[in-house]
């Protein structure tokens, strides 16, 4: 099988799923969400940035290529012969099985703390046959799986890729077509109807909602989502995700345009109120990952 | 903490260490009038008896538990008869920026009048250096080991339970029975121990006197005293003083003081390197704690308080300044007492009790610098425990560090101890591993990895001094090979080491013959039954540890040499080795390169680690087993204490891109920096060494907060330990990352490189953060309640 393109394998995960994982960063989404903190994910093919900071300027780089983040002309060659990392390749192609060995030897940590290995991104549901395949050969390790998904796919994809998933955590950002329109460049139908068909068939669905002051914060958005996650069957919990701006900075790095800039992180009482909606009807919430 | 414990906190706080010349003199004065009137172990047992009958006493206001080394709080004494300070020495502790000691013009003018004059060339230390061949002292001057014996006594070793099961007359009657069985007809070396045995009885004397004298002042204080509470707490103290050591302790109260006294008694007698330390203080307290709440004369919160009351006199005890290098091989005020909670019992059960959760909210709030603490997690430990010393640790000092029981008694099984001494043991000092109460376990000094390994790029030229140090190996133009640089960095380890165990041996000798350890000798096993001292083999065991340091830099070095050089053929090990003299200079890529593209220890690159555990077998295979001169065997440990800036000081710049002088790594840590996956991937890259076979090995590992937030925080840092201790990991200390380190890593990103943040969904180093989301960071850290 063709490898898959990954953007990072980041090991002591606490925060994408149980336990101690392992979550793999899968590159390419169909999504670019204003508020997104890996925006190096959203182009399926590989890319190369330059850490400024990190520059010694050294001689390879001109200083008009320095001024410019958007580097257009260099490969893995460069990346190997810059003496800093400040030229860094994005995306890698790897083979499944090559993934997978790399990702059991952190196994004794997931057998001790009941975690496993996530897949993310980016989005998964752009490299199906792939990320199946990686899940399938981890389950029959005896290794806990969790697939990290925003829906935007074909159903016959995440009903395969979700079967091989001993959990799903699945993103819902806005309830209204047009609002999710235009703060993420896609439609929203596809999401739920997906998430329908799916909390039919799958016993273990974690919901993540980013809050993101001014986005999606608001009330009208935070009832519709719980009143749609509580019509459903096997929601274990929400997971409500406090904007955090640490994103800012890569969206610079690869010439992006932030269009958040200057928002602030959620606030604690905002956050309790809108968890005390989900709470309400019955669903376990949390903050952050806390309870 | 109650009202009481807080102000002798706050006082044990604001107490400045200085320097009492009141032991230097007691003991020059008895020497003048003793010395050459009797054998040497009588000699040092009744110069001890001089300083418990004569030295001043303090009883602080509100103190429950009593008893100081000084004639005050910090006030520390000196030992002239092993290290004679100059007054230039003095002058310097005086005024030194840091870790300084005050020392009164009044006692740089004894030294300059009585102390000096009669010590120079007769102190343990000026005759050592006399006695050790030039070849030792060359090595010891270009920093390629450290040595503690030229100014502190061996000490290192921790209490066993007999202390509460027996008063020193009860010491006293086992001493007088081993010298009546004394066979002077058969036995050549009956008149030594007769001697020894003497000398331990007198002891025993000794600290019986200075007990007693503590409850003559505590009675006349209480006549003094007119408020009612207090007046009956100075009676109680008396009673207490009257009764332990002589006899065994009947209460909770009395067990404290008996450990003090004895504690007490070990450091005025000689000043052991690490103190010495009560081992399993909740095991050996239980009984008393238990008895105590069922007669209703101990309640939780009284046994507390008392507690709280002993934690201030370890912090009490500043450690004994040294002076020169090794100094700079440890700067800090910690004697590294050390308490040991949980572990397990003789019988191989789990050792924990209410006592180590009591303990573990005690040591939480106390926070002092001593007593250093530490849980011995064994599989048998209640996750319970654990947890509780993880929450302690989250709060972020540093305390208690945690190791690996099991592993522990694998080592000392591995060392040929029995199978009840062994799960009796413990760790003590920083992570030396012994039998509590029954072994001298000696930690001779640092070696320096990084320095041997400059002595094969060099032909065992040290350019720092000079001179030749190391041996001649040849031109490394002539290493064809990696395996033959290798073998060049083998033949310098052993070549240095032979110096250094030859000079430990002559060391261990002139302790042995001339600064027998009386009292300690008393509560060690086997050294009545010996009739032999603990520093001259009269423990039942008696390992000898070497400390190698800088296992992690070492690894990234040869990792790189063998790919720049070997592997890629970039460089040529000449050119190579002519850069690092230069320091780098007009190397920057090249350096750069080797900082962030070479292949390094601590990322679970098993290419990388493989370099790791071949220094390490090379390193055990050299030293493990070696005899000592007291019926033992030298051990290979893994730990620096601060040596890691000393060693790396003396070294010139190193192939993995470190600058010249700059430190080495630290334990078996990665080099600061070097590690970028995250801390998995720093256990695993550690737990390829072969624990089991050390003496102990120092991991230091550092945490943001926003990795350990919540219950949740706490379950992933326990399967961490829990997951490293399967893989026979010996030890771990956490360090959770304050906003001032953080500040630090942005001013200076490139030795902050492993920081990382984590959150849902996210992956990003603190480093490649902007300026102001780090700032927000060290913000939140701040404001984090922890």
């Amino acid at each position: 099988m063709k490898g898959g393109l990954v953007f990072n394998v980041q090991r002591f995960s606490v925060h994408d799923g149980p336990g101690v994982r392992t979550t793999v960063f899968m590159k390419g989404c169909p999504l670019c969400c204003a508020w997104c903190h890996n925006p190096e994910s959203q182009s399926a093919s590989p890319e190369f940035v330059r850490l400024r900071h990190l520059c010694m300027s050294c001689g390879r780089c001109s200083e008009d290529e320095l001024d410019s983040p958007i580097v257009t002309d260099r490969n893995e060659d460069d990346v190997e012969a810059c003496p800093t990392g400040a030229l860094q390749g994005v995306g890698e192609r790897v083979e499944p099985e090559a993934l997978v060995a790399s990702l059991l030897r952190d196994r004794i940590f997931f057998d001790e703390s009941g975690g496993g290995v996530t897949i993310s991104g980016g989005e998964p549901l752009v490299q199906p046959a792939f990320v199946t395949e990686v899940l399938r050969l981890l389950r029959a390790e005896g290794v806990h799986t969790a697939l990290d998904t925003c829906g935007f796919g074909r159903w016959p994809d995440l009903r395969d890729a979700a079967a091989q998933a001993n959990l799903v955590l699945y993103d819902l950002k806005l309830m209204d077509p047009a609002r999710h329109m235009a703060a993420t460049g896609v439609p929203n139908e596809i999401i739920l109807d997906n998430l329908r068909s799916l909390a039919g068939v799958h016993p273990a669905i974690w919901i993540r909602i980013p809050v993101v002051p001014g986005v999606n914060d608001d009330d009208g958005n935070i009832e519709a989502a719980a009143d749609f996650v509580r019509s459903l069957p096997g929601i274990r919990q929400v997971d409500l995700l406090p904007y955090h701006p640490t994103g800012e900075a890569k969206f610079a790095r690869l010439g992006l345009d932030y269009a958040l800039q200057g928002t602030p992180p959620p606030e604690r009482s905002r956050l309790d109120a809108l968890a005390a909606r989900f709470r309400e009807r019955g669903l376990f919430t949390t903050i952050g990952g806390h309870a | 903490m109650t009202a009481r414990t807080e102000r002798l906190r706050r006082a044990s706080l604001d107490a400045i260490p200085s320097i009492s010349g009141e032991r230097a003199a007691i003991t020059t004065a008895f020497y003048k009038a003793q010395m050459g009137r009797h054998s040497i172990p009588v000699l040092r047992a009744m110069n001890f008896y001089a300083i418990c009958d004569g030295k001043a006493l303090w009883m602080g206001d509100g103190e429950l538990i009593v008893g100081e080394r000084g004639p005050r709080p910090k006030a520390v004494p000196t030992y002239p008869e092993l290290t004679c300070h100059s007054a230039e020495d003095l002058r310097i502790l005086d005024s030194r920026p840091k870790t300084q000691y005050k020392v009164d013009a009044a006692v740089i003018a004894e030294y300059e009048r009585e102390i000096i004059p009669f010590w120079r060339g007769r102190s343990l230390r000026d005759q050592m250096f006399a006695e050790l061949p030039q070849d030792w002292l060359d090595a010891y001057a270009a920093g390629c080991f450290t040595e503690f014996m030229e100014q502190r006594a061996p000490g290192h070793t921790v209490a066993d339970g007999k202390l509460y099961n027996k008063g020193m007359l009860d010491f006293k009657a086992d001493i007088a029975r081993a010298e009546a069985a004394l066979d002077f007809e058969r036995d050549p070396e009956a008149l030594d121990k007769r001697e020894q045995l003497r000398a331990m009885s007198i002891s025993c004397d000794a600290v019986m006197r200075v007990a007693e004298r503590h409850a003559e002042l505590a009675e006349a204080e209480a006549t003094q005293t007119r408020e009612g509470i207090r007046r009956e707490e100075l009676l109680t103290i008396a009673g207490v003083c009257r009764r332990v050591p002589a006899h065994a302790p009947r209460d909770f109260h009395e067990a404290l003081q008996m450990y003090w006294f004895c504690h007490l008694a070990v450091i005025t007698e000689l000043n052991g390197w690490d103190a010495f330390s009560p081992g399993h203080l909740d095991q050996h307290l239980r009984p008393f704690y238990e008895a105590g709440l069922a007669d209703g004369t101990l309640t939780r919160e009284s046994a507390r308080e008392l507690l709280e009351c002993f934690f201030v006199k370890f912090n009490n005890h500043t450690a004994p300044p040294k002076v020169g290098v090794t100094a700079a091989e440890s700067g800090t005020f910690t004697d590294f007492a050390n308490i040991n909670l949980a572990g397990l019992l003789r019988d191989g059960s789990d050792g924990s009790n209410s006592l180590t959760h009591l303990l573990l909210d005690v040591i939480d709030e106390m926070h002092l610098l001593q007593p250093s603490s530490n849980v011995q997690v064994s599989r048998k430990t209640p996750d319970a425990v654990l947890k509780h010393a993880l929450r302690v640790i989250r709060n972020g000092y540093g305390f208690p560090s945690l190791f690996n029981a099991d592993a522990v008694v694998e080592e000392q099984l591995r060392q040929g101890k029995t199978l009840e001494d062994a799960r009796e043991g413990g760790c003590s000092g920083c992570v030396e591993v012994g039998a509590f109460g029954k072994e001298a376990f000696i930690l001779t000094g640092y070696f320096n990895l990084m320095k041997m390994l400059e002595f094969a790029l060099h032909d065992g030229f040290d350019v720092r001094t000079g001179q030749y140090v190391g041996a001649r190996t040849g031109d490394p133009a002539s290493f064809a090979t990696f395996d033959d640089l290798f073998a060049a960095f083998e033949a310098q380890v052993r070549h240095v080491l032979d110096i250094k165990i030859r000079g430990n041996q002559l060391i261990e000798r002139l302790y042995a013959t001339r600064m027998p350890h009386t009292f300690l000798s008393v509560i060690t096993d086997d050294c009545i039954a010996k009739g032999r001292d603990y520093n001259a083999g009269g423990a039942r065991y008696n390992n000898t540890f070497i400390q190698a340091v800088g296992i992690g830099s070492i690894t990234d070095s040869l990792s790189a040499l063998k790919e720049l050089v070997y592997e890629r053929g970039d460089v040529s090990l000449p050119g190579f080795i002519e850069t690092l003299d230069a320091d780098f200079t007009g190397q920057e890529p090249l350096r750069q390169r080797l900082l962030n593209k070479t292949p390094k220890y601590g990322n679970d690159d098993d290419d990388a680690d493989a370099l790791m555990t071949r220094t390490f077998r090379m390193l055990f295979d050299a030293i493990d087993g070696r005899p000592n001169t007291k019926g033992g065997a030298y051990r290979l440990e893994m730990l620096p204490t601060t040596c890691h800036v000393y060693f790396g000081g003396v070294c010139l710049a190193s192939a993995d891109g470190r600058g010249e002088g700059q430190p080495v790594s630290e334990g078996i840590s990665p080099v600061q920096g070097a590690d970028r996956h995250g801390p998995t991937a720093v256990l695993k890259s550690a737990s390829k060494m072969d624990h089991v076979k050390t003496g102990g090995t120092l991991l230091n590992m550092k945490f943001t907060p926003s990795l350990l937030e919540g219950d949740g925080g706490i379950d992933n840092l326990h399967s961490l330990v829990r997951s490293y201790f399967k893989l026979d990991g010996h030890h771990m200390q956490f360090n959770v990352v304050t906003a001032d380190l953080l500040r630090e890593a942005k001013a200076d990103p490139a030795s902050h490189r492993d920081l990382i943040v984590r959150v849902a969904g996210y992956s990003d180093y603190f480093c490649d953060l902007s300026e102001a989301l780090q700032d927000e960071i060290i913000r939140r850290t701040e404001h984090t309640a922890f």
